[in-house]
């Protein structure tokens, strides 16, 4: 009699009413039914992705890709948060200062993420050094939790931000000091409980310890593969490659033709077990973690777990612009997609 | 107001001192002072203090309705929360999609948009699509079968006219031949008939309550369903009761030879009508929604059951050997409702409307079954006169045909 409890069954019986209409001899309801259900949509080219763009004012994913150790700011506002000091052996003392600090940040076009960062930006700051430099972080918690610094790589327990009692409360400070080893693509994050919202509220960054011997010159860029759980479902709506969704759609990476290219790339997503990288028309070489200087790993795509990391180079062999997504496609239409665009003339690599 | 009632009230005017514009202007005071209170609570929100700096806003959107077009998929989309919403993005099956919203993105309190996204719908699967606000928070609408929505033109009020003809009218009509039948009983066999029709009409008046219930449940919380239905089952009750009483005078008056079964057997045309324009308005409405092919199943279904209705209307009347015509306009009394329902239903689809008449309905025929039993009662109390064996066989039979014919509706 009534519809509601009825839907299974006029789902069910739908085919059937064709037959219906002929049952009662109204061939005129069978042709409004056959006009009616079975059109589907007239197709143009389809257009994806979220609507409009996000300001870059607060934080430029663009800008993060190719900044370390605070190369982003002006001289005199970098010196606040970054110093370096020549040691009898040739290393360098480097001392930073990072700053835990709530903050709302626009991770989708109009879509506003009530993040905790480090200095205010997701991810934070990257952190970069060569093997034996000594490192001096000073860490304060202008936050409303409490938080710690977490490093990978080798250091004393104490320095490790992990346990209860490393935990950093709110408006309190500690410094961590250890020397930067072993050369690798590493990072650091908040390890504070509980530990999925700590990081996937956006307390994450990237460390990087150069090889002694430097890697050959290249142009090179920092990506965090990072997602958000915008309606804490313990699940992400959003996923991107340097926080916001589908930002080099809009504003491709440019390389050159020829020139090495070397990728810090790093998956700090939550919730998914797996995050990868796919770069179209081109392969590139794998350094896992970072941590050796040959390899023979060679491919298109890339998968890495929660807090793995990998260091890629690859070549240009053609100008144009190339797609590069996570391979998990539900990722990459969630943001998680964007383009390199190479100039230059055709070069055989 | 009743006649008795305009009747006081006029004779209450002759005597009592006249209502002076002084007392008007009195009567006004508690207005003036109410929109200052109201003033005063807009400008220090008691309200925004107990909740505090930096809570979020409450954001509740309510998704009304999801139609799919060759253009893609426009979803009707309310706000049902007390703060402004704004929608940022749009995903279906987890992608972000191309979207424009006809009234813009930030949607006041009860405020309405339009959606339109091109996507690129499957014919036959299931679609999810979620609204995301600028907060993050996401509002879902499930596509269960995606099917092109019927486009409202004259192909489907045609439709939906022979549908109606087919759940309606002429299954009420073939209730009524019954009469000859029905004539023939003696007292006894006139109570059984009379006690199957309320048997159907409390089988119809719970289905009515339980699916206006559900509907109401599924409604943005905004428009209170449940007080809405409760609000339609009282007032067509009331009404229903002041019509017959108004009808008996009328007759009465006019001396006519018409005995109390034609009114109640009018009365029962009137429930049954108010009824099936709210079970055509959900026919109608399950096709704007775009949930929906309507089936062989359930056509035969609505047409077996609907002809117990024709049955309830004649079985007070049975000894009266009324005329043809007086049949007929019963039968489309109760059945050409179903009609108007179809085409109100698929034209202007609204939940708020379902759940009213569905309310009307169900107070008619509460009104209805009611009066009958007292019928059959008799000087009998009713549950003395219920509890004897043909009278309680015949109730059971009527929830029993109701049962078996509703089972062909699912």
């Amino acid at each position: 009699m009534l519809p509601v409890t009825r839907r299974s069954w006029l789902r069910l019986a739908g085919l059937g009413s064709a037959a219906a209409a002929t049952l009662f001899g109204a061939r005129r309801l069978s042709a409004a039914q056959d006009q009616s259900s079975h059109g589907a949509m007239e197709h143009a080219a389809h257009r994806m992705g979220p609507v409009g763009r996000v300001s870059t004012e607060a934080f430029n994913p663009a800008t993060y890709l190719r900044a370390w150790n605070f190369s982003d700011l002006a001289p005199e506002e970098r010196v606040r948060y970054y110093k370096e000091t020549p040691r009898p052996d040739g290393t360098l003392l480097r001392e930073y200062q990072i700053v835990a600090v709530d903050r709302e940040i626009e991770i989708a076009p109009g879509v506003f993420f009530p993040a905790w960062t480090f200095n205010g930006q997701v991810p934070g700051p990257t952190i970069r050094a060569t093997e034996g430099d000594r490192l001096r972080i000073t860490f304060i918690n202008a936050g409303s939790h409490p938080h710690t610094i977490h490093f990978h790589g080798w250091h004393h327990p104490d320095m490790d931000g992990s346990m209860p009692e490393h935990q950093v409360m709110p408006g309190d400070r500690f410094v961590y000091e250890f020397d930067a080893e072993p050369f690798g693509m590493h990072l650091y994050h908040c390890h504070a409980v509980p530990l999925k919202r700590h990081i996937h509220k956006g307390l994450y960054g990237v460390f990087i310890v150069d090889p002694k011997t430097p890697r050959p010159e290249a142009d090179e860029l920092i990506m965090v593969m990072n997602g958000f759980d915008t309606n804490f479902d313990a699940d992400n709506e959003v996923y991107a490659v340097n926080t916001v969704a589908n930002f080099f759609m809009h504003e491709p990476i440019k390389v050159e033709v020829g020139k090495l290219v070397r990728m810090y790339l790093v998956n700090v997503t939550e919730f998914d077990l797996l995050n990868s990288l796919h770069l179209h028309g081109m392969f590139f070489d794998v350094f896992r973690t970072g941590t050796r200087t040959t390899t023979s790993e060679s491919t298109d795509t890339v998968m890495l777990c929660q807090g793995e990391r990998a260091v890629l180079e690859t070549r240009f062999r053609y100008p144009g612009k190339f797609m590069f997504h996570a391979h998990q496609s539900e990722f990459a239409e969630l943001g998680w997609m964007g383009l390199f665009e190479a100039a230059g003339v055709r070069r055989d690599t | 107001m009743t006649r008795e009632a305009a009747a006081r009230t006029a004779s209450g005017d002759a005597t009592s001192p006249p209502v002076t514009a002084r007392i008007w202007g009195v009567a006004f005071v508690p207005l003036a002072l109410l929109a200052a209170l109201i003033f005063l609570i807009i400008r220090t929100g008691p309200a925004e203090k107990l909740r505090g700096e930096n809570v979020p806003p409450v954001e509740r959107l309510a998704i009304e309705r999801a139609v799919l077009t060759t253009d893609g998929i426009v979803l009707d989309v309310l706000n049902d929360g007390p703060d402004p919403v704004t929608i940022a993005q749009v995903t279906v099956d987890d992608a972000y999609w191309d979207f424009t919203s006809e009234s813009g993105a930030v949607l006041r309190h009860l405020g309405k948009t339009r959606l339109t996204i091109p996507y690129p719908w499957v014919v036959g699967e299931a679609h999810l699509i979620k609204v995301m606000t600028s907060t993050g928070t996401t509002f879902e609408h499930e596509i269960a079968v995606a099917v092109r929505t019927p486009q409202p033109d004259r192909q489907f009020l045609l439709a939906f006219t022979l549908i109606g003809l087919y759940v309606g009218v002429i299954p009420v009509a073939l209730g009524l031949l019954w009469l000859p039948l029905a004539s023939r009983l003696g007292k006894t066999g006139i109570d059984v008939l009379l006690a199957l029709t309320v048997g159907l009409l409390v089988f119809l008046f719970i289905d009515a309550s339980s699916e206006a219930l559900e509907m109401a449940a599924g409604m943005p919380g905004s428009y209170q369903g449940v007080t809405l239905f409760i609000s339609s089952v009282i007032a067509a009750y009331l009404a229903l009761e002041s019509f017959g009483g108004w009808l008996r005078a009328r007759r009465a008056r006019a001396r006519s030879a018409g005995s109390p079964g034609f009114v109640l057997a009018l009365l029962i045309a009137v429930g049954i009508g108010l009824h099936n324009f709210g079970e055509g308005l959900a026919i109608g409405a399950a096709y704007a929604l775009g949930e929906a092919a309507l089936g062989t199943l359930l056509v035969i279904g609505f047409t077996l059951h609907n002809t117990t209705e024709g049955l309830a209307i004649v079985a007070p009347i049975a000894k009266d050997r009324p005329s043809i015509w007086t049949l007929a306009r019963l039968g489309l009394i109760g059945g050409l409702p179903t009609i108007a329902g179809a085409w109100a239903g698929g034209l202007l689809y609204s939940p708020v409307l379902g759940v009213v008449f569905l309310g009307l309905g169900a107070g008619a025929i509460a009104q209805v079954a009611l009066q009958i039993a007292r019928q059959v009662a008799g000087e009998h109390s009713l549950s003395e006169r219920f509890a004897t064996a043909p009278v309680m066989v015949g109730l059971l039979a009527g929830f029993g045909v109701m049962y078996a014919t509703g089972l062909l509706v699912g």
